[in-house]
């Protein structure tokens, strides 16, 4: 057990890109946590989805000793955070593990709105925040322009912040001699009761459900009755050890050391991110606050492309949950797309990432609906239900108001892109909160309906601004809103899976958009098909995918036999892939693609 | 230009020859026979349109080489299949017409003699329409062609030009005049939807064309093939050809005319007064068996019980080359499953206005359309059903969207079980 005055708990926080996991890699490298030749770039992203576009998903630590130049060797304890608003909850509880974090922001791009998020985060849990400037190595690097934003934009004084360069290793060393001499040390009392925080966990083959914790008070050793407070589950403790990064079993982990456990747990779903694990014997007074459960706020439908694909993508989407407690679902069915799950994830990012790790790691063809955010519907007896399937709206006549969810949004922009920025928010029903400038970058607060955020607006924002401007949000909560459910017919039938839950002002140009959509994504049939949009029995807007006139080949004799056969067997694997309604069949890409607004 | 090449011709006595062919009726489809298919694979030029196996030779060919080839490979094929009786043979290019009268003669003769050629066996040479080809004709009919199918691919100077051709179209119209001399049966080919053209410039072009009396005639849509000179003007932005939209009224205006002048489409692209049509190429789309000897030479036969899809050497040395060695040119040689064999047939049979023979299709691929699919097109009105004769066909716009059609009944094929 380490003196509590000789260890600091740190994370590091960037924007994606700034260069988090190179830091992270050098500090490794630099304490000796790893040799060069075992130095796999960006070791603390190690799921595949991760690592391919740069943003870490589950919390991980490595403890890195370090000696000082006082002479003395300090336990340095570094956390990889969730850098995703969607991961918002577990950025916060990994955040509270630490009292210090280093704000890494790159020298030529400066603060980025995440960032920002982020940083108030850290604030909030009362974290020493450490500024540094990597990429100093850049001939575009403006180090006191950045810090001067620095100060200006999140209000920290930005006069001793370290410039490096992680890429070249430039001053990295002053950033570990930085974190012993202005980061606070931990405080806690190893004869207290065990209070200990559930920082993350994940499933291990070999091990079992392996849980990463920061120990407050008491101490965590191997053999010890373990209580989740949040449930009361008690779980004798079977090893505790930390990484560095491989793993290295302990005895024991006192007040203010970060590390894992195991305990024979079964499920992901059985730890909680946030959670109080004490003694059974002897527990702790109180919870840590701060706790609560997941909960999801974009939901959608997944089916399979062929239909005898559904088990294996129960089980699937099973073995997913095993690691990711966060992502729920149950079983649907469409009239349209027959046997399917309805999910509910964190954010958009995360349904990309579960749908992404379905069809790769499991290799399934899926066919994903519209998402859709959590309505509130307050019926005329009084009575409030929650909606998650645009399908499920009950008759209108029975409602007595609909509410949606809101969010606050943080926009940051180059100056020249605002103008577009401006008016994407003001078309997708925003209101503006604040507008200030730093330097030539603004920063637009916004507050906008999840729904009109939950598709698109990302993309379309890194659109409009050739990809400067930075985005983060946070839910703020329910507002009536005047919705309708739109409903989409092709040739005179309705989709189900194509309706959504739209705002009336918003009604007739989304369902025009969907139309045209619709017209190009359907390939011409034998015979002519209308696609309209309705609202209950009004049609708001049409289009007409006009008849197949000839697609017949001028030429076939002996020789082409064979090759215009292979032809054949291509297509009618392609119609496979297709999806059909009544006489129609629509193409299982078009079921997104129709969603998609190019507001140009 | 005033087009002159009226009757006389006809009344000429025919040139000895073989025995002329009979009348052939639609109905005789329930086999389609055994053909022969030969392939010679030089051409004076390259046309840029044009992606069939051929190939120019400015220092010539050794002739007597490749004829020698082509009798061995025609022997090899005869030991594996077994004894036939040919109703055809086709030779198609590249441009046959290169070739002397001698080289046909031998091949037709030997053809005669490993298999046997039916008494009214068609035997047809691709001519190209110029001055000097045209000065063999006498002497292919001389040595066994009884029928013969000239590239005229237009009827204007121009784009004869642009097409590539090397022969003009009064050159053309005296080898018509040279062929109805020496044969009977006659075809010529045309093709539209060429760059720039416009509906009222194929009426013209069409009408004088038949005009000039045709038993048969095969006009073809020009496509952009891959591996063509005109597929790298295309893709270049050089070369443009009619829309979609317009090509279809081309395609329509054709059957109009043509259905006008008595020569209604017997095949998506081929048209034909009754009887006159090509039972050589009646055995393609009938799915019936046939050999391909020479370069490039596809062919479907029945070898041990199986149904065989073979293809030979495209490059005229390397096939020569490999056929001395070894006695043949196959380079593939595949088995064709029941399922396949049905998509192929009806593929093929779809393009005939006589249409599928169902009760074929489930004899040799025990498989048919699942009834209410063909319910579903029947109601559509893109296909009917001719019970007497066990057939479907594709009618009215039908003919227009084949592969959409050939689609949904491919799918559809479910299992016959004979009781």
């Amino acid at each position: 057990m380490t003196d509590t005055s000789l260890i600091r708990n740190f994370s590091i926080i960037a924007h994606i890109d700034h260069g988090k996991s190179t830091l992270s890699d050098r500090l490794i490298q630099l304490t000796g946590g790893l040799t060069t030749r075992e130095m796999k770039e960006q070791i603390l992203d190690s799921m595949d989805i991760e690592r391919e576009r740069g943003i870490t998903i589950k919390a991980q630590t490595v403890r890195l000793d370090y000696k000082h130049t006082d002479g003395k060797t300090y336990q340095l304890n570094l956390m990889d955070t969730p850098g995703h608003v969607d991961f918002a909850y577990e950025v916060s509880r990994s955040l509270a593990a630490c009292e210090g974090a280093i704000l890494v922001v790159d020298a030529s791009q400066g603060v980025e709105a995440q960032t920002l998020a982020n940083v108030y985060t850290a604030l909030d849990n009362d974290l020493e925040i450490l500024p540094v400037l990597n990429k100093v190595d850049l001939p575009a690097a403006d180090v006191d322009r950045v810090k001067e934003q620095i100060e200006d934009v999140i209000g920290l004084d930005a006069s001793d912040a370290i410039p490096i360069s992680a890429k070249t290793g430039v001053n990295v060393e002053a950033v570990l001699a930085a974190v012993v001499e202005r980061l606070p040390a931990p405080e806690g009392d190893a004869t207290k009761p065990l209070k200990a925080m559930l920082v993350d966990s994940w499933y291990d083959a070999y091990l079992g459900v392996i849980v990463l914790v920061r120990v407050i008070e008491g101490t965590m050793k191997k053999g010890q009755k373990i209580r989740l407070m949040s449930t009361g589950a008690v779980h004798p403790i079977e090893r505790v050890g930390v990484f560095r990064p491989k793993q290295e079993m302990l005895d024991q982990l006192g007040p203010g050391e970060i590390g894992f456990f195991t305990a024979a747990i079964k499920e992901v779903a059985d730890t909680r991110v946030g959670d109080t694990i004490t003694d059974d014997k002897r527990p702790c007074a109180e919870p840590l606050p701060g706790f609560k459960p997941a909960q999801p706020v974009v939901f959608c439908g997944l089916f399979p492309v062929d239909a005898a694909d559904f088990e294996d993508l129960r089980d699937a989407m099973g073995r997913l949950r095993l690691n990711d407690a966060s992502f729920s679902f149950e079983a649907e069915s469409s009239a349209a797309l027959g046997f399917g799950f309805r999910c509910g994830f964190l954010g958009l990012l995360h349904l990309e990432i579960i749908t992404e790790r379905l069809e790769r790691e499991f290799n399934l063809d899926l066919i994903t609906t519209a998402p859709s955010v959590v309505y509130q519907i307050h019926m005329t007896d009084g009575t409030m239900i929650e909606m998650h399937n645009p399908a499920d709206m009950p008759d209108p006549v029975r409602i007595d108001r609909l509410e949606e969810p809101w969010i606050s949004a943080t926009i940051m922009v180059p100056d020249e892109y605002l103008g577009s920025v401006l008016k994407l928010c003001q078309d997708r029903r925003g209101r503006q909160k604040n507008l200030t400038y730093a330097g030539s970058r603004a920063m637009l607060v916004y507050e906008l309906p999840l729904n009109e955020v939950v598709f698109d607006f990302y993309d379309r924002l890194k659109s409009v601004s050739k990809g400067y401007a930075s985005f983060d949000y946070q839910m703020i909560g329910y507002e009536e809103g005047d919705l309708v459910k739109m409903s989409i017919l092709v040739n005179a039938e309705p989709v189900d899976a194509l309706s959504i839950i739209v705002h009336r002002s918003r009604a007739e140009s989304r369902g025009r958009v969907m139309c045209e959509k619709l017209k190009d994504l359907i390939p011409p049939h034998m015979f002519q098909i209308p696609v309209q949009a309705a609202i209950g029995g009004r049609i708001i807007a049409r289009e007409t995918i006009r008849a197949l006139r000839k697609d017949v080949i001028a030429k076939c004799y002996g020789g082409d036999i064979t090759r215009k056969r292979k032809l054949l067997e291509k297509q009618k694997a392609g119609k496979k892939k297709m999806r059909q309604f009544g006489k129609v069949e629509i193409p299982q890409e078009a079921f997104i693609a129709a969603l998609k607004m190019d507001e140009n | 230009m005033a087009v002159s090449s009226q009757s006389p011709v006809r009344s000429k006595p025919l040139m000895p020859s073989p025995a002329p062919p009979e009348a052939l009726t639609v109905s005789d489809s329930s086999e389609p026979g055994f053909a022969v298919y030969v392939h010679w694979p030089f051409c004076a030029q390259k046309c840029p349109y044009c992606d069939f196996n051929s190939h120019v030779r400015s220092d010539g060919w050794d002739e007597k080489r490749f004829l020698a080839a082509y009798l061995r490979e025609l022997d090899h094929t005869a030991a594996q299949i077994g004894s036939r009786s040919v109703a055809s043979v086709f030779f198609g290019g590249g441009t046959p017409s290169l070739m002397q009268p001698q080289t046909l003669g031998t091949i037709i003769e030997h053809i005669d003699h490993v298999w046997g050629l039916a008494s009214c066996a068609e035997i047809t040479l691709e001519a190209n329409p110029g001055s000097v080809d045209a000065g063999r004709f006498s002497g292919y009919r001389s040595a066994g062609a009884n029928r013969v199918s000239l590239g005229f691919q237009s009827l204007r100077d121009p784009d004869l030009k642009r097409l590539g051709r090397i022969h003009t179209s009064r050159e053309a119209l005296a080898a018509l005049d040279i062929a109805r001399a020496n044969f009977e049966r006659i075809s010529f080919d045309l093709i539209y939807a060429r760059p720039q053209q416009t509906c009222d410039d194929w009426r013209t072009e069409l009408s004088e064309a038949l005009a000039l009396g045709p038993t048969h005639l095969s006009l073809y849509q020009l496509t952009i093939e891959p591996g063509t000179a005109y597929e790298k003007l295309y893709n270049a932005g050089k070369l443009s050809v009619p829309p979609a939209e317009a090509a279809s009224d081309l395609f329509e205006l054709t059957q109009e005319l043509t259905k006008a002048s008595g020569l209604a489409a017997y095949e998506t692209s081929n048209h034909a007064n009754p009887g006159e049509e090509s039972r050589h190429n009646l055995v393609y789309w009938r799915y019936g068996e046939y050999a391909g000897i020479g370069p490039g030479a596809h062919g479907r036969v029945l070898s041990n019980g199986e149904r065989l899809a073979t293809a030979t050497e495209r490059h005229p040395e390397t096939w020569l080359a490999q056929v001395e060695a070894s006695n043949h040119g196959v380079i593939t040689q595949e088995s064709i499953s029941d399922a396949e064999a049905a998509d192929e047939m009806l593929m093929m049979g779809l393009r005939l206005t006589e249409g599928l023979d169902l009760a074929r299709l489930a004899r040799i691929c025990g498989v048919r359309p699942n009834p209410e699919t063909l319910r579903q097109l029947i109601g559509l009105g893109v296909i009917e059903r001719d019970e007497n004769a066990g057939r479907v066909r594709a009618v009215g716009r039908g003919r227009f969207i084949l592969n959409e059609i050939v689609l949904h009944l491919s799918r559809s094929f479910v299992p016959v079980r004979f009781p």
